[in-house]
């Protein structure tokens, strides 16, 4: 591997990191915070990219788009929320995962019915579409550098809002002891709509930045879903930082793994989490 | 919690009614029903076997498994690989040997597993199924150490041409296949009865309930979580050596994620626990599945194109309205409590 080919699978590999940390943020926020183990979050991620090829072509703007299909999505998660999943806060793990099993069956096919089962394509904002020079014979799509960017600031956001913020502070509080932080006069009903819809959104908007890339079709959800459940071990469940690291580390491992030991590509980062757990059995940032 | 004198008394009377009746049903199937409903039963008996193995680490030891499909699997797939295209290899030790690899398998995988607990059990069980899941799904042949060339298939499955030879009797016939897999059916059921009262079965119940206390009253939990994760593994693979012989066909997704969900599903249905449930839910899980699939258009809907929207409502419906299955609403008809959950 010449040194151009190598930079090209980094950014690849953090490419791919970043966008896998915007789904496993979403996800560990909702079990660290609700206790709730959703096996349905990769649904949001496919109706974000399918939000993203329906408004695309309506609204003729992929930033339009993008506006529009993420306040869709956190209207979704909300009376997702309030409907069903307030319920199962205090129910089992069990529970939870038939649940949220079941919620994937009835995605999937409302996706059938709305969108039907062909493979969509979603173009590429023309201001977006060129690609810079890294070296004389290699070039790099300007792109993917706009998914790097876009998770990146996200991803600070997220950081500002949880440890900066009035509403970040009542969510750590919230987290750390239900009981306390509702006696004190805070509407942790509220919060807890908010955390996940937070996680709704942020799936959602990885879905829509990643159709141009990655198309879109039916069962996009699951495949996603499993990589984030091994960053979320990986990185410790609860921790927003580790699901950082523990994302970055897999979208190095999976990019490189498919380079250079295609034969084994699909197993390795499954692997490293088994690597990482046999030494800490609760992923390396257990808060 | 003293075990009662006989097995079959800790459950409830209607209980065991129902399962008096099923078995004489079961019995008296292929004398009734058609060729193709007779497959379909012998089917969901072994599907049975398969959510009866996972009971015993989800109902009776509190360890959900997401990954229960992989033991499953690697039943069938040894099947295959022992299976030769010229002519029926011998029941009497390809199918100890499926159940050993099964088993080995587990045995090596649960000694990473077991260690954890809760969610992180859940997710780590679903990662080593998705590792053997992409190995086979991945590679068309493997080569282990340049020795063992298996010819693995890869997306597409591998094919088994002849049914396993019993010698004593013809599995070819399709009748005798449906009363073996019975025979199966209840073998494990009774076994798994008996170890849920032997002292072994009572130290995985205690650790269900209290894994802390039953270290402090010095159970090593570690080795009881890792023999009942082995014994499932290969009970599982008992299962999935039985629907390759019945099949004739092994693939990747009979090892994957929807096939664990579904088993999970399965023993929930039914009611955890006694394993009666188990073999209930998965009759139950099939049959609405079947159904679903079978439903009449309604004007130029396809009602049963769109089955998976029915069974995701269904299955939501049973978590929200019958948290204990089938047999737990049964149970408590009757107003007595499902046994190993006393």
């Amino acid at each position: 591997m010449d040194f151009a080919n190598f930079l090209i699978q980094t950014l690849n590999s953090v490419q791919y990191g970043l966008l896998l940390f915007m789904l496993a943020a979403g996800l560990t926020l909702i079990f660290g915070i609700m206790g709730v183990v959703n096996l349905a979050h990769g649904s949001f991620y496919m109706l974000g990219a399918y939000l993203a090829f329906s408004l695309s072509s309506r609204l003729g703007s992929f930033t339009a788009a993008i506006l529009v299909g993420t306040l869709l999505s956190v209207i979704f998660g909300l009376v997702l929320e309030r409907l069903l999943f307030r319920h199962f806060y205090h129910r089992d793990h069990l529970d939870q995962v038939l649940l949220t099993f079941g919620l994937i069956y009835i995605f999937e096919e409302a996706r059938s019915l709305l969108w039907g089962d062909d493979v969509h394509g979603v173009a590429i904002p023309p201001l977006l579409s060129g690609s810079i020079t890294l070296t004389e014979n290699q070039s790099y799509p300007v792109y993917r550098l706009f998914m790097m960017g876009v998770c990146v600031l996200l991803a600070v956001g997220l950081y500002l809002l949880i440890n900066k913020t009035r509403l970040g502070m009542k969510i750590r509080a919230g987290a750390f002891n239900r009981e306390m932080t509702e006696s004190l006069g805070i509407n942790i009903k509220l919060i807890h709509a908010v955390v996940f819809a937070i996680g709704v959104a942020l799936a959602s908007v990885a879905g829509m930045i990643a159709a141009p890339v990655s198309s879109v079709y039916p069962g996009m959800g699951s495949s996603v879903l499993i990589m984030c459940f091994v960053v979320v071990v990986i990185g410790g469940i609860g921790s927003v930082r580790g699901a950082l690291i523990a994302a970055l580390l897999v979208g190095f491992v999976d990019t490189f793994g498919k380079v250079l030991l295609p034969q084994v590509a699909g197993m390795l980062v499954y692997m490293l989490m088994a690597a990482v757990l046999l030494f800490k059995p609760e992923g390396l940032f257990k808060q | 919690m003293s075990a009662p004198q006989s097995h079959l008394e800790t459950l409830p009377r209607s209980i065991q009614f129902v399962l008096a009746l099923g078995l004489i049903a079961l019995i008296a199937f292929p004398f009734v029903g058609s060729e193709f409903y007779q497959q379909m039963v012998a089917r969901m008996m072994i599907l049975a076997i398969f959510a009866m193995s996972l009971d015993l680490l989800q109902g009776v030891t509190g360890l959900v498994s997401l990954g229960h499909a992989a033991y499953f699997g690697l039943g069938g797939y040894a099947l295959a690989l022992m299976s030769s295209d010229s002519g029926a290899v011998s029941l009497w030790w390809t199918l100890p040997a499926a159940v050993l690899v099964a088993g080995l398998f587990a045995l090596v995988i649960g000694f990473f597993v077991v260690r954890t607990r809760g969610i992180y059990f859940i997710m780590v069980t679903m990662a080593f199924a998705q590792m053997l899941f992409f190995l086979v799904f991945d590679n068309k042949e493997l080569n282990v150490l340049g020795l063992f060339p298996l010819k693995l298939g890869g997306s597409d499955g591998v094919y088994i041409n002849f049914k396993p030879d019993a010698g004593l009797f013809d599995l070819e016939n399709k009748r005798v296949f449906y009363y073996f897999v019975l025979a199966c059916l209840v073998g494990v059921y009774v076994f798994l009865r008996r170890v849920l009262w032997s002292p072994f079965g009572r130290a995985l119940a205690g650790i269900r309930v209290n894994e802390h206390r039953m270290r402090a009253v010095g159970f090593g939990s570690f080795g009881y979580k890792l023999t009942a994760f082995t014994l499932a593994g290969a009970l599982a693979g008992l299962a999935g050596y039985l629907w390759g012989a019945q099949t004739g066909f092994i693939n990747p997704e009979l090892m994957g994620f929807h096939m664990s969900a579904h088993a999970i599903m399965m023993v929930i249905l039914g009611g955890m626990g006694n394993f009666a449930g188990a073999i209930v839910g998965a009759f139950a899980f099939e049959f609405m599945l079947e159904l679903f699939k079978d439903l009449p258009a309604i004007g130029d809907f396809n009602t049963g194109k769109h089955w998976q929207l029915w069974m995701g409502l269904f299955i939501v419906a049973v978590i929200v309205f019958a948290p204990r299955g089938l047999l737990g609403l049964l149970a408590r008809f009757t107003g007595r409590k499902e046994a190993g959950h006393e």
